[in-house]
């Protein structure tokens, strides 16, 4: 099996499905004959042409709405948004348009578009190349909001998510883009969409997190394991619809929860997590759920690094809840 | 095609009854703020190359643009930027140190490192926040040179953007905005053939910008943009027409982008070497010092003067810029609302907390 880092795993997908599929065509910035400003589209313009890989003008709303309405005839779109800090242009179109149009039409205009955008912080990017904003999206009913941690997931999510009937925002953490390889499979083989996935059992606190926060999280619980702390993390991979049931189990099984996610904290993802355990599992709690996120101010440039939750202030919050 | 003005061709040539009234001194200072972002646009590639600060947007080829487009505005007027408007900085006042400030995020910074290299802001030079997004200044130009007309000021405001920005929903709400409202507005397209690996004939089905601006129901220019006499005549007339109630003009300068896109980016991934090479060999910083000497006010020695002064400025300024610190980390909490609110409060006791213990 080959090794790829998450760069490779997406442009493998993409490679695949449209070799597979004719009617998946790629639109966005940059991504034709400079295989897009972080390399996802490397070769795909040479291989398929400039009909399937395109290189649009410089507008967003116009790449999301023109990619609802190739998706109504038929084509599987699969846009790029070249930074998740841009997308705004277009928030109309996937808010307004995208997500609404199986409702508004009976179930007769389903809209099968998968956006893939770069998010989060650590490339010394400042405020607009560094947003994570997934909560604006999740927030949307009608959309899905998909982000992996790692290749082979990468590669496995983005299938199902080219293929699943609703739109899809398909969300890179490009801080880890090219952190690390692994193996992941060449040919068929996808991963469910609203399936999470322990990536570390343990029994004393659950960590939930999910795309570049993963490796923070272990990191923190390897040093948790040291002084005699045990953590679960589980990597929740799709954010909406919520895999209720992993988050469930873990809760059950430790009654200590520490959320993680680099957006602002306010209102962040995490919120939506512990509000749905205050209602459903608040007899496992055995201590108050902490939350460490993005501080609650725009992204800074100088001092991203104090910004971002890393394992330090994971481990701080992991040993609150622990000696509670 | 509108036609491309132009008052110094390639080699030098001009004719007279084509030359702005501008004096001996005025023409000079022109040349020293090219050479000046010359310098700096140098310097900030290196500084990022060498690991001293994390990235850089140059401005090469494009001096003429910036330096001939703000000169002939006052300082009650206002420039709203796009990221590459580093020569209309210094040339509006935001001194080197604030510049290196800025590129470097330290704490004499303004915007207290908040910002990415070569997002400048000053409110004393009415240098309005540059922003990242392409497209989003262009409705806050308007605006400002709205409000100027409905309190019936001669004030003007100037606002920059590129050719890809022509592609985005803001710039067509901006200039409908502004023809219908006749703002005191000036946009300055910095037609510079390329955004990132677009190519400027992939980026609309005109082959023009300045045309445009028919739609809208007002005047569109096209200037040679690597001709700073011209861009200055285009841009002090249509200034002169936006402060006098005239409303609003589309200044297109055609130009080029000498270098890459940003210290991110590798051209030759997209674009062949021969049409930079083709480019290269209109600079405006060499075309302007033909004309000077052509006029006679130019000669080696004071070339090596306005050169050996620019770096020396910029030198300076980088000596500054390394010896200070970086921003207070209790700063991060600043500047969000007016009055902080209390989770704000919260999250920065938490945090200064957390910094001390760890
Ligand atoms: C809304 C938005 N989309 C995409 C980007 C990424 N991006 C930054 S600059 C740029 C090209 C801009 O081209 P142009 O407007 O011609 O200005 P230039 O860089 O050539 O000065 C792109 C696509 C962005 N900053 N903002
Ligand atoms: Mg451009």
């Amino acid at each position: 099996m080959p090794e790829m880092n998450i760069v490779q795993a997406v442009n493998s997908a993409l490679l695949e499905e449209m070799q597979r599929d004719d009617r998946v065509i790629l639109l966005g910035e940059d991504i034709g004959k400079n295989g897009g400003v972080f390399r996802c589209t490397e070769g795909l313009f040479e291989e398929f042409g400039p009909d399937r890989v395109i290189d649009t003008p410089l507008a967003e709303s116009g790449i999301i709405g023109a990619s609802i309405g190739m998706a109504f005839y038929g084509l599987r779109p699969v846009p790029e948004i070249q930074f998740l800090d841009f997308i705004y242009p277009a928030f109309d179109q996937i808010v307004s348009e995208a997500a609404k149009f199986r409702y508004r039409s009976g179930g007769e205009y389903p809209c099968q578009i998968t956006i893939r955008s770069p998010y989060g912080g650590g490339i010394k990017g400042g405020h607009y190349h560094s947003q994570s904003t997934e909560t604006y999206f999740a927030h949307t009913p009608g959309l899905k909001v998909v982000i992996p941690s790692a290749p082979y997931d990468t590669k496995g999510l983005l299938l199902s998510s080219i293929r699943d009937p609703d739109p899809v925002l398909f969300l890179e953490p490009k801080r880890i883009y090219r952190a690390g390889r692994e193996e992941v499979p060449e040919g068929e083989f996808t991963i469910p969409l609203g399936e999470a996935k322990v990536v570390r059992e343990g029994a004393d606190v659950s960590i939930f997190a999910y795309g570049a926060m993963i490796s923070q999280c272990t990191g923190a619980a390897e040093q948790a394991e040291e002084v005699g702390i045990s953590c679960e993390v589980v990597d929740l991979r799709t954010l909406v619809p919520l895999d209720i049931d992993a988050v469930l189990d873990s809760v059950r099984k430790t009654g200590r929860v520490v959320i993680v996610y680099e957006a602002t904290k306010f209102l962040g993802y995490g919120a939506e997590i512990a509000a749905i355990l205050a209602e459903k599992a608040i007899e496992s709690l055995e201590a108050p759920i902490l939350r460490v996120a993005g501080l609650d101010t725009p992204f800074p440039y100088t001092h991203e690094n104090l910004y971002l939750p890393d394992a330090g202030r994971i481990l701080d919050a992991v040993e609150k809840v622990y000696s509670f | 095609m509108t036609k491309l003005l132009r008052v110094v061709s390639p080699d030098g040539k001009y004719k007279e009854k084509d030359e702005p009234p501008l004096s001996e001194e005025e023409l000079l200072k022109m040349y020293r703020y090219m050479m000046l972002t010359r310098a700096l646009d140098t310097r900030g590639m290196a500084l990022q190359r060498q690991g001293r600060i994390g990235f850089y947007v140059p401005s090469s080829g494009e001096e003429a643009v910036q330096i001939g487009s703000s000169f002939p505005l006052e300082p009650r007027d206002w420039i709203v930027p796009a990221y590459r408007e580093q020569g209309a900085a210094l040339l509006r006042g935001i001194p080197m140190a604030g510049i290196m400030a800025q590129l470097y995020g330290n704490e004499e910074d303004t915007a207290k490192g908040r910002q990415m290299p070569n997002h400048f802001t000053s409110r004393a030079a009415h240098f309005v926040p540059t922003s990242s997004p392409v497209g989003t200044q262009i409705p806050i130009a308007v605006g400002l040179g709205w409000a100027a007309r409905i309190r019936g000021d001669n004030v003007v405001a100037l606002g920059y953007f590129g050719d890809g920005a022509t592609s985005q929903g803001d710039f067509h709400a901006a200039m409908n905005f502004a023809g219908l409202f006749q703002a005191n507005t000036v946009f300055v397209c910095k037609n510079n053939q390329w955004a990132i690996s677009v190519p400027f004939g992939n980026q609309t089905g005109t082959n023009e910008v300045a045309i445009k601006a028919q739609a809208y129901g007002f005047e569109g220019v096209r200037v040679d943009g690597n001709d700073v006499l011209a861009v200055y005549q285009a841009s002090k007339e249509a200034i002169d027409k936006a402060r006098f109630g005239g409303g609003p003009t589309l200044i297109e300068a055609v130009t080029y982008r000498m270098g890459p896109h940003t210290s991110s980016d590798d051209p030759t991934r997209y674009r062949d070497e021969a049409e930079v090479e083709k480019w290269r060999k209109k600079d405006p910083i060499v075309r302007f010092q033909r004309y000077l000497k052509e006029k006679g006010i130019w000669n080696e020695e004071m070339e090596v003067e306005i050169r050996q002064e620019a770096e020396a400025q910029v030198e300076e300024a980088v000596v500054r810029a390394e010896k200070r610190g970086l921003p207070s980390p209790a700063t991060l909490f600043d500047d969000v609302y007016a009055e902080m609110p209390w989770h704000i409060k919260e999250a920065k006791e938490a945090f200064l907390e957390y910094l001390e213990k760890s």
